[in-house]
This record gives structure tokens, C-alpha cells and sequence, in this order.
């Protein structure tokens, strides 16, 4: 009898668990999980440049004075409307009214000022500080206008004016943004268990709560691939819009529950070549790398097929973009020969890569592509701290592969040698200054035409591919944008059916 | 018994003194830069300059460290330099996890290692016995890693009984201890492979001694003979084991939690080397050191009350 008791208790017990365990009902429709690989460790976007903090908060939580479409294009968010002066050098923007940070406090040119000059003062940690630098002086003109003087012009201004390291700040909530963000978007803060979520709520004062579908929003981090798998298939999350594994699609295609996306980034995968050092210094060293490699296989074995192949450093799908993939073609004879020619045939050279799988699996398929050339290339796989002090900070490599994930970043090859390439040419320094004070959209194109082919010709690094962006989302999941222009992406629009 | 305690306290302190420079030359060599993984690539100089003004990176190394062991002494950890929160904070957070997580693996470890040795012992040379020690050998050659992909696949994916993953905190008791269920398994299992293979050893060893014929001659059932008289007299090599393992269990944490993305100490420590962040890799790794040490003690003081013979030489 006691036996008996004892185990019906268990029965309950296990019940009793069940219930407590089945997921919030009351939720449904409103609320949403989404999967992040990467965990920040503060939630200020203006003080740190993890690219999850844009990806959640951006947007979202913080609001600039512009925001970008999935085009691309520039949209206004706390500026109503702008105009630009004749020169380009004067923009007045005229602010949004009735916008308030979460803790109440107003929202006026006040507080715009006073997040550009935080972000442009000497001891400023901003991590775009560059964003800021054409910037002469912010001038408050009244409570709902704000002048910004340029001291040159710059065609990206106001798409860069969108980004997080630029969102608008209150002074009196700036101090505990790394904990406790405030802004003006439309969720706020709610709380964050580090290491597992962050949750962000509506903001029901926002100006345009009533078009906002979500009534909460989870952030669960998950930076093993197997195991975000695994939540996806437990249905545990609804969307993972920067999925890690393509190897993993296959599952998700073919199971009605799920809708899988293959959007593009702004991340060119490149082969870099310490332009600096001997042997890259010789253009036909860096020619003969780039017969070498064959996109087409390094993107079937690396990335799955889930990617398209550049042959520059723009993305396939910006309005300028050029096809450069057949600069040169893959020929393993020719490169062979401009080896020989180069004197560096059957030498040994290194390339050292950082731990991101797109990186260590196209490698290992470069090493054996430049083997067939007779390089003999040594794979180091390194740490990420490593590759920032050793190989972006001190040029210490020969050949290394990188994603470059800013949008508009052209503008690295004019960097001077001491950027990590090595690459230093005034001849492109001189295009890149024509492109970025060009205003004009179609002239501006015609120039950034002529620097895709710029780089190709020269063959700075071998260009690889544009890095994806692979999508698994629950079906009734609405409004993720599928390629990204930028780092963030707004929920706003988002709905869950 | 308090001179054995007075060495051991010494010991103690000197083992942590020892690890807290080891951490900080090692960090210190590492290539890595924390402003640098906080502000990322596109960084300027002045704005890495002033954060690592900021940071207090600036100074000499040496002053740092001395800081750093003024601090720690009256139980000041520092300020987390990618977090930017007091340490004990983010080690108050994540400890239940880690510490529940170890725990519960050790117990089930035991429980399953000591049956599964004893009735191997008890089988010697039967099928059952060969069945065990084919499983356990089969423990020892799976990774944790793998084996908990498996076990999330089929209860969580499959048969749906238990979550994939996460914690949600002692805040929802029958949640947590739900979601604690696969992780445990995963490290018990493993370990109790090991555990079990020596305890069979053990018993066996014992077994073969001529006071446990005198037993069962004297008519003791088989069972009695077991568990009062061969396992107590084994059980010395298998505290050892266990001491060694409770260390293997708490670092096995740090695979663990990345599989079944648990917010404990593991997770925290292998994102703070990625970040440079000493004061927290600092003191998490003198948290470990002082669990391991503090673990081979009990087993030190686990001997004195197993082995009257210990007693009565001390």
C-alpha cells in the first residue's frame, strides 16, 4: 500500500513537473525566441562593437537619427526629414516629436549633441570612432533641430548616421547602458541572465507602438551549432537568423515545420596576402595564389554551396557590383608558372586562420589548391586573440582568411600600410577619396566600378566569396529581413503567426 | 589530527599563491589585447588608447598583480574588464549551475560506478560481468561532447520528454532540475565508466582475501559478504578515483554547459580568454584550483575515517 502511495506521489510529482515545464500559452503570437551564436558582454552599442549588440539592440531598443532598409537604402527614425546644404557640408535635421527614453525622460537636440560630442571627445571608447571623423561640429538650433557640420563631404554619412555605433543616448541613463540599456526605440529593456538570455519588452510609449506585432522578444545564446540545431528541432526557439552550420540546412528543408532563408551579408570572405612582406610584394606571387584557387570548390566543400563567389571586394548584391570572378580564372598550369617565374615555386609559405569554420574549412581546401600550384602552405589555426595582436595588429603572416562584415569598407585598402594588408598604393587612396565625397549615386557607382576592378587587377588578396546569411526560422515567422545591409535588424516589423 | 591541518592549510595557500602567477604570466604573454576584443577592428587608436586607460592596462604588470593580490585578499576580485561588473557578481551568478551540475554528477557517478563495479565483482568471469565491462569500456572511448548530442536528440528532439538546453534558474525548481537531467547523465556517464572499472578491480582484489572465504564459510550470505565486508575494504582505491574525478567533473562542466548552453561558470570562463579579461579568467581559475584542492583534502580526511589503520598511526 505504501509502495503504491509512494509511487502515484511520483506520478503526480512527474505531472506536477510537466505542467510547471509546458511553455508560457499565453504568449503565443506575441512572443518570440531568437537564437544568437554570439553572447555580448555589455549592451552598449557605442562602447563595444560585438556584433550581437547591433543585432539585438539596434534599432530595436537604441534608435539614430536614420535607419536603413534591407535595400540598403536611408530611411528617417529620430529625424523626421533633413536637408543638405548646397556645398554638402551643412545638414539640418529636424527631429521626430513626442519620442521619450524608456526611463521618461524627453527626447530632444539636447540629447542628440550630447551623444556626438560623447562619441567624438578624445577619451570617447566609441568602437566607430571613424563614423564621426568628417564630423566638424553639432549645433543645437532648437529643441527639435540639429545642425551637423561637415568638414568634408561624405557620401555615407547618412547611411553610417543608422548605425549603433551612432544611436542616440540620454545623459542621464548613459552611465549603466552596459547593464541597463535606455533609448527611445520601440521594446525596451527587460532583463538579461548572462550566459543564457536577454529579453527585451514593448514600448508601449513608442510613437509607433501600434503597428509593433511583438509584445516580447527572447535572445537565447547558443553558440554551439549542434545544439542550436537541436533547440531549433525541440522547438525551443523560433528563429535563428545567423544560423552557424549551412552543413546542418538540410534537415530544416526538408521538415514542413521550418522556413530556410539564404540571404547575403556584407561579409567578403577574402584570402589575405601580407602585401607588405616578401613574396606578396611581387604582384605576380599574388596573380599566381589567385589562379590557384577555385571558388567553386571551396565554396562546395567550406560553405556547402550556400554562398556566392567574388572576384573583388564588393558584395554581389550592392547596385555597384561588378562581376570580377573571372580576373583569373582558376588555372593551376598558370599559376604554376608564375611561381616559377616569381622564384618562389616549392617554397613554403603559412596562413594562419582564425576559429570561425568558414575560415578553417576553406583552408584546409586552399592548402591543397596551392599544393597543386607547388606552395607548400602551412595551416595554423589560431585563436582569436592571437589573430587580432599577431596578425590584424603586428602584420605578423603571410596569408590568412578573413570576413570583412562593415558595409561601404572599400575604404580598407586606403588605410596605409599599416593596416594588416600591407597594401599601400596612392593610386586607390586617391579613388577611394574621389568615391567617398562623391554624392552623386550613379556617378558614385561608376567610381566604385572602377575600384572593384582596381583591387582585382592588382590582386591584393584572393576574394573568395560573400558570406551568407542563412536563415532557419519556425513557419508563421514574418518580416526578417533576408540579406542584411547592415548589422542590425528591426523588429518592428517582425510577426509570429 | 591540527598539525596535519596546519600543513594542510599551508599547502593550501601556497597552491592558489602559485596558481594566481601562473594565470597572470600566462595572460600576460598570450597575444591578445581585451580593448581591442571590446572595441573590435575598426577601432581607432585613441579610443583603444583611452580604454585602455580606462582598463588600467597601462600600468607595469608587476603593480597589477600586486594590486590584484591586495585586493583578493580582503575577498575584492576586481571589476570584470569585458563586463564591466565587480567579479564576484558574474561568479555569483553562474556558481549554483556550475556547483549543481558537479554535484549531482558526482552522485549519480557514484551510485552507478559502485553497482554496476560490485555486481561486475560479484559476476566474476559471467556474462553479466562481460556486459559491463563491454558498456563501461564503451563509456571510457565516448566523448562527453558526442554523447550528449545523442541524448538531446533523442530525448529532447525525438521523444520530446526533456529540454534541449538552458537553465531557467532555482527560481523554477522543477524546471531546472528538468533541464539538469541530460547534462548530468552526460557527465556521469562517462566518468562512471571509469569509476566502475575500478571498483570492480578493487572488489575483486579483496574478494580473492582469506578473511572473506573465513566469511562466507561462516554461512554470511553472498550479499552481506558484499556490501559489509568486501566493499568498505575496497573502498580506498575508489575514494582516490573519486577525488581525482570530482576535478575531472567540474572542468567537464565547461564542455557541458557549451553543449546544453547552461549560463555556469564553464561558458563564463571560456569567454573571458577569448576577451583578455584577467580579473575574471584570474579568479575562476583560483575558484577551480581551490575546488580541486579542496576536494583532495576530503578525500585525505575520507582516508582517516575508511582506514582505522590510519587513525591509529596519526
Amino acid at each position: 500500500m505504501s509502495s503504491r502511495l509512494a509511487r502515484s506521489g511520483v506520478a503526480i510529482a512527474a505531472l506536477a513537473l510537466c505542467a510547471a515545464l509546458s511553455p508560457t500559452g499565453g504568449w503565443a503570437g506575441t512572443t518570440i525566441v531568437i537564437g544568437l551564436q554570439q553572447e555580448p558582454t555589455s549592451l552598449d552599442p557605442t562602447a563595444d562593437a560585438t556584433a550581437s549588440i547591433d543585432g539585438m539592440l539596434t534599432q530595436n531598443l537604441f534608435e539614430s537619427l536614420t535607419t536603413v532598409n534591407e535595400a540598403g537604402e536611408v530611411l528617417p527614425q529620430l529625424a523626421e526629414s533633413w536637408t543638405v546644404s548646397e556645398d554638402g557640408l551643412t545638414y539640418t535635421f529636424d527631429l521626430v516629436d513626442g519620442a521619450t527614453f524608456h526611463d521618461g525622460t524627453g527626447f530632444d537636440a539636447e540629447d542628440v549633441k550630447f551623444s556626438f560630442d560623447r562619441a567624438m571627445a578624445e577619451d570617447s571608447v566609441n568602437p566607430s570612432k571613424g563614423l564621426f571623423k568628417p564630423i566638424e561640429s553639432v549645433t543645437v538650433v532648437d529643441a527639435g533641430t540639429v545642425e551637423i557640420k561637415l568638414k568634408q563631404k561624405d557620401a555615407f554619412f547618412l547611411f553610417n548616421m543608422a548605425q549603433g555605433d551612432v544611436s542616440i543616448v540620454a545623459p542621464e541613463s548613459v552611465e549603466a547602458n552596459n547593464a541597463n540599456p535606455v533609448g527611445t526605440g520601440p521594446f525596451k529593456y527587460d532583463s538579461w541572465t548572462r550566459g543564457d538570455k536577454l529579453v527585451l519588452v514593448k514600448n508601449p510609449d513608442h510613437r509607433d507602438a501600434a503597428s509593433v506585432a511583438l509584445e516580447r522578444v527572447e535572445f537565447k545564446f547558443i553558440s554551439d551549432a549542434a545544439a542550436a540545431s537541436a533547440a531549433l528541432l525541440a522547438e525551443e526557439i523560433d528563429a535563428f537568423p545567423g544560423f552557424p552550420a549551412p552543413e546542418l540546412l538540410p534537415q530544416f528543408e526538408a521538415d514542413p515545420r521550418f522556413k530556410v532563408v539564404t540571404g547575403s551579408t556584407e561579409g567578403e570572405v577574402i584570402l589575405a596576402m601580407n602585401n607588405a612582406k616578401a613574396p606578396f610584394n611581387d604582384i605576380r606571387v599574388r596573380q599566381a595564389v589567385s589562379h590557384a584557387i577555385d571558388r567553386g570548390e571551396i565554396i562546395d566543400g567550406a560553405m556547402y554551396g550556400q554562398a556566392v563567389p567574388i572576384g573583388s571586394f564588393y558584395p554581389p548584391h550592392g547596385p555597384a557590383y561588378v562581376d570580377l570572378t573571372g580576373t583569373y580564372p582558376h588555372d593551376t598550369a598558370k599559376a604554376k608558372a608564375l611561381f616559377e617565374e616569381a622564384g618562389v615555386a616549392g617554397t613554403t609559405m603559412t596562413l594562419r586562420v582564425p576559429p570561425f569554420p568558414y575560415a578553417t574549412r576553406s583552408a584546409e581546401i586552399i592548402q591543397a589548391q596551392l599544393a597543386e600550384a607547388g606552395i607548400d602552405a602551412k595551416v595554423e589555426n589560431v585563436e582569436w586573440g592571437f589573430w587580432i595582436d599577431e596578425i590584424y595588429k603586428k602584420l605578423n603572416y603571410d596569408m590568412t582568411i578573413i570576413a570583412h562584415t562593415s558595409p561601404n569598407d572599400m575604404g580598407n585598402f586606403a588605410r596605409g600600410p599599416k593596416y594588416f594588408y600591407g597594401y599601400d598604393d596612392a593610386g586607390y587612396t586617391d579613388l577611394w577619396n574621389r568615391i567617398s565625397a562623391e554624392a552623386d549615386d550613379a556617378a558614385r557607382n561608376a567610381l566604385l566600378a572602377e575600384a572593384q576592378k582596381y583591387l582585382a587587377d592588382q590582386a591584393v588578396h584572393g576574394f573568395l566569396f560573400q558570406l551568407p546569411q542563412l536563415g532557419v526560422y519556425k513557419t508563421g515567422v514574418e518580416g526578417f529581413w533576408d540579406s542584411r545591409a547592415v548589422l542590425f535588424q528591426p523588429l518592428a516589423g517582425v510577426s509570429v503567426n | 589530527m591540527g598539525y596535519f591541518l596546519f600543513r594542510r592549510t599551508i599547502s593550501f595557500v601556497l597552491t592558489l599563491l602559485a596558481v594566481s602567477v601562473v594565470v597572470f604570466a600566462v595572460m600576460n604573454i598570450l597575444p591578445g589585447d581585451p580593448a581591442l576584443s571590446i572595441l573590435g577592428l575598426d577601432a581607432t587608436e585613441d579610443a583603444l588608447a583611452a580604454l585602455r586607460e580606462e582598463l588600467g592596462l597601462n600600468e607595469p604588470v608587476l603593480s597589477r598583480y600586486l594590486h590584484w593580490i591586495a585586493g583578493a585578499v580582503q575577498g575584492d576580485f576586481g571589476i570584470s574588464q569585458s563586463f564591466r561588473v565587480p567579479v564576484s557578481e558574474l561568479i555569483a551568478e553562474r556558481l549554483p549551475l556550475t556547483v549543481s551540475l558537479a554535484i549531482s554528477g558526482m552522485v549519480v557517478t557514484v551510485i552507478l560506478a559502485v553497482a554496476l563495479g560490485v555486481a561486475a565483482a560479484a559476476n566474476h568471469g559471467k556474462a553479466g560481468d562481460w556486459g559491463i565491462m563491454f558498456l563501461s569500456q564503451l563509456g571510457i572511448a565516448v566523448p562527453a561532447f558526442w554523447l550528449s548530442i545523442l541524448l538531446v536528440l533523442l530525448f529532447a528532439v525525438k521523444l520530446r520528454w526533456l529540454p534541449p538546453g538552458g537553465f531557467p534558474g532555482w527560481s523554477e525548481p522543477a524546471a531546472a532540475v528538468r533541464s539538469l537531467i541530460l547534462p548530468t547523465v552526460a557527465l556521469a556517464l562517462v566518468q562512471s565508466a571509469v569509476l566502475a572499472r575500478v571498483t570492480r578491480s578493487s572488489a575483486l582484489e579483496v574478494m580473492r582475501l582469506d578473511y572473506i572465504r573465513t566469511a562466507r564459510a561462516m554461512g554470511f550470505s553472498r550479499r552481506r559478504v558484499l556490501w559489509r565486508h568486501v566493499l568498505p575494504n575496497a573502498l580506498i582505491p575508489i575514494v582516490t578515483i573519486v577525488g581525482l574525478q570530482f576535478a575531472a567533473l567540474v572542468t567537464g562542466t565547461i564542455v557541458i554547459e557549451n553543449v546544453f548552453y547552461l549560463p555556469g561558470l564553464g561558458r563564463l570562463i571560456f569567454q573571458s580568454i577569448a576577451n583578455r579579461d584577467l580579473p575574471t579568467v584570474q579568479a575562476l581559475v583560483m575558484l577551480f584550483a581551490a575546488i580541486v584542492v579542496t576536494a583532495n583534502f576530503i578525500v585525505d580526511l575520507l582516508y582517516l575515517a575508511i582506514d582505522p589503520r590510519l587513525k591509529a598511526r596519526s
